[in-house]
């Protein structure tokens, strides 16, 4: 084996952040880990997109996401002054750490899948950014105010594909309609603050996301009556991914995500 | 994905106001919507554009390379036509 695969002596390899979390902190990392797996999971597509236009469509996807993830880590570590990057906040806490909601940790599936996961979040992270330009955080504001736009455009690509692939062919619907029910009780979770963000919200420097539920159950209703899709009526409604109880999908993302950067620590390349 | 259900589709570019749009190259979509998206995405990753057309690509009518002796060697010979001939007065300045 080659010196490059092995891993540095003596640094710390794998070790993780540790962090003190205030309720500002958790509910931008919990925003910037929704954007950064999201994101991480469309890079996945890279190679793989059943056509060219969609390879291109998916990367670029990926990117709005994964810039925006980065805009929000630099404003978590500049005001948890403890010297942490976005390269930190991203390669070096584990699972637990990570902040995300389960739906967007949900592997890619096939097309129908990925573009419905993706219609599902864009239709609640639209409005959301929308609503936090006129957030009283400024650094925050400013930061919406660029993932708007990126995701008003995310919303318009994966509803246009959630209606094509629904009201498509038998098999097309047949595969959207699959990913809906998989899907669908991961969105509840989207909608619910934590205790600190709940405070944060009240003192009006975030949105609380529970204001957001009518918007998003317009967009959904109106896409899915163009889709032929009927609203599951499941009541299971999983959640803890703000606090850091994932789905085991998550560990093996950040297993590929993070394998470099805990390797070779402080590598560039 | 056969032709039928993603046909193709011509892509042109104008990059800013007062420019023509310009041919960008092309590429397969399901319809209209779906070209346009796709445009966007394939073309106008580096700024590239102010706005965007998408023309399917079976709407133009093409000359054939087989007549282009017929139809364009003709001003060949026809060297007249060029501006050059034509003497501007100085106080006009640049054209």
């Amino acid at each position: 084996m080659s010196g490059i695969c092995e891993p540095a002596m003596g640094a710390m390899v794998g070790s993780a952040l540790t962090l003190v979390e205030t309720p500002l902190l958790r509910a931008l990392l919990a925003r910037a880990d929704d954007a950064l797996i999201l994101g991480h999971r469309l890079s996945e597509w890279t190679g793989h997109a059943p056509i060219l236009e969609e390879e291109l469509a998916l990367a670029n996807l990926a990117l709005d996401l994964i810039g925006q993830a980065r805009l929000l880590y630099e404003y978590a570590g500049a005001i948890e002054g403890a010297g942490h990057g976005e390269d930190d906040f991203a390669y070096f806490r584990d699972p637990p750490q990570f902040r995300n909601l389960l739906l967007v940790e949900q592997p890619n599936g096939d097309f129908a899948a990925t573009m419905l996961r993706h219609f599902l979040y864009a239709a609640f992270a639209d409005p959301y950014w929308r609503a936090m330009t006129a957030a009283g955080d400024a650094t925050l504001a400013a930061i919406a105010a660029k993932a708007e736009k990126e995701m008003a455009y995310h919303l318009r690509h994966a509803a246009a594909w959630v209606i094509r692939l629904g009201d498509g062919t038998a098999e097309s619907h047949r595969r959207l309609a699959a990913a809906l029910d998989a899907l669908w009780p991961f969105t509840g979770e989207m909608f619910t603050a934590e205790a600190g963000e709940a405070a944060l919200a009240e003192a009006g420097a975030v949105i609380d996301p529970a204001t957001l539920r009518p918007l998003w159950d317009a967009t959904i209703d109106r896409v899915f009556a163009a889709a032929n899709l009927a609203r599951p009526s499941g009541e299971w409604a999983p959640s803890g991914g703000r606090a850091g109880r994932h789905s085991e999908h998550l560990g093996h993302l950040l297993a590929t995500m993070q394998h470099l950067a805990r390797s070779h620590p402080g590598a560039t390349w | 994905m056969s032709a039928d259900l993603s046909p193709l589709w011509e892509v042109f570019i104008r990059s800013r106001n007062g420019l023509a749009h310009r041919h960008a190259g092309s590429l397969h979509a399901t319809d209209a919507e779906m070209a346009l998206a796709a445009a966007r995405d394939l073309f106008t990753r580096r700024g590239e554009a102010a706005s965007l057309w998408v023309v399917p690509a079976a709407a133009i009518i093409a000359s054939d390379p087989a007549e282009a002796g017929m139809l364009f060697e003709p001003t060949g010979s026809k060297i007249y036509r060029h501006p050059t001939f034509y003497e501007v007065p100085e106080d006009v300045g640049h054209m």
